[in-house]
């Protein structure tokens, strides 16, 4: 019987021959961490007094969710995690160098890894044709301390994008429409696998943007198969090596198969306080904001940033408007200032915050007021989310975002283009 | 695995870690955090949750961010268990790791109001609302799963060497 993608790394790190539904013990390649969720972690392995880390050597933790630190106790946490780092000989990814998954993206995830973060956004790397999946920090402690961890071997759904993308619509745009047709709860312990002509098309970072999301729509996982896009990526970040070629049986068996033409599609918009709660960008045009962001583990790389610098480009932010851009990671950040985009946001009227989550998160760096209206290319948009739960969150790309803030109003981006 | 009894806290869809533990006091001492869990749900459920409490809840329960804060400040002000439609994937597998009952039940939402009384039997999987007098089967937890609740968690099974 042909597998899925996911099946067949799963039996491959536990060395059985598994399909959906079977519950396996399997070997993790990378475990990731980051600030909110590694002190528990930390401490639990503490608790338990264990001397010997088998996962130690394969454990990444990044600084990036309250960075650099707003509060003294978040400053205690990241000293706990800096010397536990030391101390097992981990990775440890300090202030200023950027997000999780982005890093992990740069730096470490390959074809055919098995990869679990404490973090839900850790399905990014899926993007490599990796199966990479969320867990809390007690299940990545016991990952850390045996180097597997039990999984349930998920069922599959296929998603197969066709058509050629039209002008002013992105991967962010495409991710909406997912989440317009599967819903926030659609796909739930299932594994997402993209596939099709427009994905074959896409870049790799559009493709990030696209498995970053597939966990809002309650999935594992979100896993696009290797190819030769992932190839020159791999290449481009100087570690070809690292690269083979993943791939589903012909005869895998899917639970469901959706069809997304994206050949008729506008920009979307995700309205508060639901992830799927999607409408054409025409439907809210108009609708007031006083907060843009752009950046996270979702749409914070340099094909983002460069987007809305085209859109901003000679022209100023609305004044009564904030616009907040924050580089995915160092390597964003220095090729933004290299090809002078951090120039032009701080032209137009924008600041640039240091490498990492941003304000997403809700804890630092742009916390919104009440009754505030935010237009993000973030990946949630949940009451509360950016601080505070009398603000309101709205989903959209980065050329919608960057075209929102001149005008200080959600704006279709096709006038800008 | 003990039977669990106690007044029923009841919520809708889509209740998001965001809502079970806010990202703005994530960074706060612990006891701090205690405060506030699910209060933007409910302002009253931190002051008033008592040992033993269920909640009983609508679909995707614990969507959102694998924070375990978010189960664990749960357990931790008392909850004994979580019935729900259906639940989030990485809070469910939290709540399980973490030895908090979690089961999902067909129809539960529409058939409990809050403030009433109920009583969870983990190993028959029978949910009682002894207010309206109403049984209903829950969904049975796979034995591995069932074996890590009796534990205490995983971290506990770890420690005895049964993992």
């Amino acid at each position: 019987m042909g597998k899925t993608i996911a099946e067949k790394i799963l039996s491959e790190k536990s060395g059985k021959d598994v399909y959906a539904g079977d519950i396996v013990v399997a070997h993790v390649d990378r475990i990731g961490l980051q600030d909110g969720t590694a002190p528990l972690t930390i401490r639990q392995i503490e608790k338990i007094g264990v001397e010997k880390l088998d996962g130690a050597k394969k454990t990444f933790f990044f600084i990036d969710h309250s960075s650099p630190s707003p509060r003294r106790e978040l400053s205690n946490d990241h000293n706990l995690i800096r010397s536990f780092a030391k101390k097992s000989g981990a990775f440890l990814s300090d202030v200023g160098n950027g997000n999780f998954h982005q890093i992990m993206a740069e730096r470490f995830a390959k074809p055919g890894d098995l990869i679990i973060g404490a973090d839900s956004h850790t399905c990014t790397a899926g993007a490599f044709g990796a199966f990479a999946t969320g867990m809390g920090s007690t299940d990545v402690a016991v990952g850390i301390i045996l180097g597997k961890n039990w999984f349930r071997v998920p069922e599959t759904f296929k998603i197969e994008v066709t058509g050629e993308t039209p002008s002013g619509v992105y991967s962010k745009d495409i991710m909406l429409e997912i989440m317009r047709v599967v819903r926030a709860d659609g796909a739930t312990y299932r594994a997402l696998e993209f596939t099709g002509e427009t994905i074959s098309a896409m870049t790799m970072e559009e493709r990030l943007t696209l498995c970053n999301m597939a966990i809002e729509t309650g999935a594992k996982t979100g896993i696009c198969p290797s190819d030769n896009k992932t190839r020159e990526y791999l290449k481009e970040m100087g570690r070809e090596s690292d690269f083979r070629e993943i791939k589903p049986d012909e005869d895998a068996e899917y639970e469901k198969e959706f069809n997304i033409d994206v050949s008729d599609l506008p920009p979307l918009v995700a309205k508060p306080h639901s992830v799927d709660n999607v409408v054409s960008v025409e439907e809210v045009e108009g609708t007031d904001v006083n907060q843009v962001y752009i950046g996270t583990c979702t749409n914070g790389r340099i094909s983002d940033i460069e987007v809305a610098v085209k859109i901003l480009k000679g022209r100023k932010v609305d004044e009564e408007t904030r616009l907040i851009v924050t580089p995915a990671s160092k390597r964003v950040y220095l090729e933004a200032l290299r090809r002078g985009f951090l120039e032009i946001i701080m032209e137009a009227g924008g600041i640039v915050n240091p490498p990492g989550c941003g304000p997403c998160v809700g804890i630092h760096q742009g916390v919104l007021g009440d009754g505030e209206v935010c237009i993000s290319t973030q990946n949630r948009n949940f009451r509360g989310r950016m601080g505070n739960p009398e603000s309101e969150i709205y989903l959209a790309s980065p050329a919608t975002c960057a075209a929102s803030a001149i005008e200080g109003k959600i704006t279709d981006p096709r006038r800008y283009l | 695995m003990k039977v669990i009894r106690g007044r029923v806290w009841k919520f809708g869809d889509n209740i998001d870690t965001d809502l079970i533990a806010p990202g703005k006091y994530l960074g706060l001492p612990y006891e701090k955090l205690l405060e506030h869990i699910l209060e933007p749900a409910n302002p009253e459920f931190p002051s008033k949750v008592k040992e033993g409490d269920i909640i009983i809840a609508g679909k995707n329960f614990g969507c959102g961010s694998s924070r375990e804060q978010a189960p664990r400040g749960l357990k931790d002000l008392g909850v004994g268990a979580i019935v729900a439609e259906s639940f989030a994937r990485i809070f469910f597998r939290n709540c399980i790791g973490i030895g908090l009952p979690a089961v999902t039940c067909s129809g539960v939402a529409g058939n409990f109001q809050d403030g009433d009384e109920a009583e969870l039997d983990l190993r028959t999987g029978i949910l009682k609302n002894l207010t309206t007098g109403k049984s209903f089967q829950t969904s049975k937890l796979p034995d591995m799963m069932l074996e890590i609740l009796e534990t205490g968690g995983i971290l506990e099974m770890l420690k005895k060497g049964t993992f």
